[in-house]
């Protein structure tokens, strides 16, 4: 697989940082190379958490990039913090839901895509898997790890939790593809743009 | 005080010693030497000596000794013991490098309660560069850096060391102001500082109120008359923690 | 010695976690640190492991402590050693100073940050500088600029064992990135690569009976005369200069008959060993070299790689403003070869910086 640079940010709370660990194993149990990186420090605390993802078969150089193939901003600030990170490259994503208009989203960027994952959290799965929706929109647009290694990734990290209460196993599976659902329909919708 | 035999763990090569004439570095000395000879335990006294005239000392010993820095005594005591808890680290220093360049290190290893013993020679200034004020100078005591006289307003009041110290350690810690006035007291607090050690019982303080004539330019009744009717009145004398029972021997 | 890890295994973590692993792999007895980012998860993993494998660890009240402690247990005979960065790597020159002057072989491991001041908590190769020349000496001390996180682990093992076969500091000179990012590496038991470990020894407590089997151990590092500090200074820098050879480490690709030559150093050269491929596959004849070793320097070999390619001109590049440029300049002095520089203090350089800079200068 050739290099494919992922940014993921969102707020404090949202997973963003987990989900990025989870797929960054899960690639390196595929036997790739992977390499995370999260913002840290000061920035993080209160501010908008990136996590800057690499995957590759070769050895991976530079730890962060300055544009990526991905970008997934998970809340409205996220949105304007990740904006350089888009170049004509680049596939933006961010939530539907989202008040942003039209000039607040980059005018750089090879495809953008709002995707309804906070609404399928709330209405039909359950919010704490907004972030897992999103780890399957990852793949879905990606490739980056196969499905079932990201389900093994998952069970190695929330086997614990999966153990006492089986249904969220489920649920978690669930929103995995629904993600990855949702992300393959929007690429074949979507519309190039290139501002 | 009774003329006795040169200490056995004394290091004869580097006598006699290099101390003022008059200077009380090396009553202290000589007592930390005879209470080693006691306790028999020159091959297991590690000794590590500050900046400042308590430098002077770095070869005073036929015990494994080490230079550190000005107020660094503490932490290297703290890592040797640490390392090698079956060594007894005796760091020797001056009221600069205890009270103030090194005080956040006293202070610390105090609460941490390190079990390592410190004698510190309190004679109210930084001798080895030349008088200058030290945190214990007395209030109107002139000094290089206090010319008019310590201005407490200016520069605050002595630092009472024994009595903080006393404040931060637990039961098991000893604490003690000794004088090399009152030479066979002073030598039972050393003894009591290091059997604390020894036994595993916690941090072990002693204080020394000493002379310094060469900076206080003083002749030798003047220099005895700063340190019992001056020092010894401000700062007290005595065990201010002690787990052996005070009066113990 | 006890073996930790066991059978070589492949891991993902943080270079903080790997750093953590390879001191317990190389044998380390204790730990003295102060918290300061982003070191701080190297302190995490130990204090987790230590009581395991029997290791100590102390928490100090600031970085002149911890180096300090780290003095007193190096003399004590123990493998000891400390992790900071920023401004505790600017209080702990002066305990890494007593180090120099007493030759204690301890270890410490920097994770740069941004500078001056408080600068940054992420990110930067501003320590260079400190790392290599800070306090009031001759920099007589051995500094790895490591790259990878198996770097971090094989440099970590080498490094205990260059600090204690040849009795110098020794500092392993990583950054934030390093420090905080997670990718693969093999750990390893030395001994079942080969590797010996030395041996500790102490330079007091050394036992016996004091008088009847030998005299006491007096170190020392201040003294009475010029002269006598000149004898020994000169001594070890004389020292220094005869080991150099043996303790130096660089790498180097393409410098054949490289046009420019890019030299960069830890994490910075990853960036750079993809941007010489790059430009390579365009027809452009870039060279790569990457001392390992800050100090001492890979002087000859610099020196050699200019002379065997032609090049007329090296391209510095570094997150900060000519530090690797300096010890370049000082090293090579005499060299009539065109530098020219990339400086972006504080921040990451990547393939596309280099790439560009390439093509503005040729």
């Amino acid at each position: 697989m050739a290099l494919v640079r992922i940014a993921l940010a969102g707020e404090g709370g949202q997973g963003v940082q987990s989900i990025a660990e989870i797929l960054a194993e899960a690639a390196y149990n595929e036997n790739q190379q992977a390499l995370y990186i999260p913002n840290f420090g000061l920035e993080q605390r209160g501010g908008v958490s990136i996590a800057f993802l690499q995957f590759s078969d070769k050895r991976i150089g530079a730890p962060k990039f300055q544009k990526a193939d991905i970008v997934i901003a998970l809340s409205e600030r996220a949105v304007a913090r990740t904006i350089s990170y888009s170049g004509a490259e680049t596939l933006y994503v961010y939530d539907s839901s989202f008040k942003v208009e039209a000039e607040e989203l980059p005018q750089q960027a090879k495809q953008i895509i709002a995707l309804p994952a906070i609404d399928t959290a709330n209405n039909e799965l359950h919010p704490r898997v907004f972030n897992i929706i999103i780890m399957g929109a990852v793949i879905g647009l990606s490739n980056v790890v196969s499905f079932e290694a990201a389900k093994a990734a998952l069970e190695h990290k929330l086997g614990y939790k999966f153990e006492k209460d089986p249904k969220l196993r489920e649920l978690n599976f669930k929103a995995l593809e629904i993600g990855r659902e949702m992300a393959e329909k929007s690429l074949k919708e979507g519309v190039a743009i290139n501002a | 005080m009774a003329v006795q035999a040169i200490p056995k763990s004394w290091y004869l090569p580097s006598k006699p010693h290099k101390f003022c004439p008059g200077c009380g570095h090396g009553i202290v000395l000589k007592a930390l030497g005879e209470v080693i000879d006691e306790l028999e335990i020159q091959d297991q006294v590690i000794f590590g000596c500050d900046i400042g005239c308590s430098l002077l000392s770095w070869n005073f010993f036929a015990c494994d000794s080490t230079q550190t820095h000005h107020g660094r005594t503490t932490p290297v005591m703290v890592g040797i013991k640490r390392s090698r808890p079956e060594l007894v680290c005796v760091g020797y220093m001056g009221d600069g490098g205890g009270y103030s360049i090194g005080s956040q290190h006293l202070l610390n290893s105090a609460v941490r309660n390190e079990k390592v013993t410190l004698i510190l020679v309190n004679n109210t200034n930084y001798g080895m560069t030349g008088g200058q004020m030290a945190p214990t100078t007395l209030p109107g005591q002139k000094t290089e850096t206090s010319p008019y006289g310590r201005d407490p307003e200016l520069t605050g009041y002595p630092t009472m060391g024994p009595e903080f110290i006393a404040q931060l350690t637990p039961d098991s810690a000893y604490v003690a102001r000794a004088t090399v006035s009152k030479y066979k007291q002073l030598k039972k607090y050393i003894k009591s500082a290091l059997r604390n050690q020894m036994e595993g019982n916690g941090f072990s303080f002693v204080e020394v109120l000493s002379t310094c004539p060469t900076n206080w330019r003083t002749n030798a009744q003047q220099t005895w008359n700063f340190l019992e009717d001056e020092m010894e009145k401000y700062f007290p004398v005595g065990e201010l923690k002690t787990p052996f029972g005070k009066g113990d021997k | 010695m006890e073996r930790v890890i066991g059978e070589s295994k492949k891991s993902f973590m943080t270079g903080n976690e790997a750093a953590a692993w390879a001191c317990l792999a190389a044998g380390a007895d204790i730990m003295f640190g102060y918290p300061i980012t982003p070191q701080n998860e190297i302190m995490h993993y130990w204090t987790r492991m230590a009581p395991k494998y029997g290791k100590g660890f102390l928490q100090t009240e600031d970085e002149l402590s911890a180096g300090f402690t780290v003095c007193g247990g190096v003399q004590s005979g123990k493998k000891a050693f400390t992790a900071t960065a920023g401004p505790g790597n600017v209080l702990m020159q002066e305990p890494f100073g007593m180090a120099e002057a007493m030759r204690l072989p301890l270890l410490a491991i920097i994770q740069q940050r941004g500078g001056p001041s408080s600068g940054t908590v992420v990110y930067s190769q501003q320590e260079v500088s400190l790392t290599t020349y800070g306090g009031n000496g001759e920099g007589h001390r051995i500094v790895y600029s490591t790259s990878t996180h198996q770097e971090i682990f094989d440099y970590i093992i080498k490094g205990f064992n260059t600090a204690w076969k040849f009795r110098f500091p020794v500092f392993i000179l990583g950054d934030g990135y390093q420090a905080k990012m997670r990718e693969p590496l093999e750990m390893y038991d030395p001994e079942s690569r080969g590797i010996k470990m030395e041996e500790a020894y102490p330079l007091i407590g050394l036992g016996g009976k004091i008088g009847q089997d030998r005299g006491p151990s007096h170190l020392c590092n201040i003294y009475s005369l010029e002269e006598e500090l000149y004898e020994v200074i000169t001594k070890v820098q004389a020292e220094y200069d005869a080991l150099a050879p043996q303790i130096t480490e660089y790498d180097e690709k393409f410098c054949e008959d490289a046009d420019i030559i890019l030299v960069t150093h830890g994490v910075v050269s990853r960036a750079a060993d993809d941007a010489v491929k790059a430009l390579r596959a365009q027809g452009i004849k870039a060279g790569y070299f990457r001392p390992i070793t800050l100090r001492p320097f890979p002087q000859q070999e610099l020196r050699a790689a200019i002379a065997k390619s032609g090049a007329k001109k090296l391209l510095i590049a570094e997150s900060a403003i000519g530090q690797l440029e300096r010890l370049v300049k000082q090293e090579i002095y005499g060299e009539t070869v065109k530098i020219e520089t990339l400086f972006m203090p504080g921040v990451g350089i990547i393939e596309s910086d280099l790439i560009d800079k390439v093509k503005s200068v040729l």
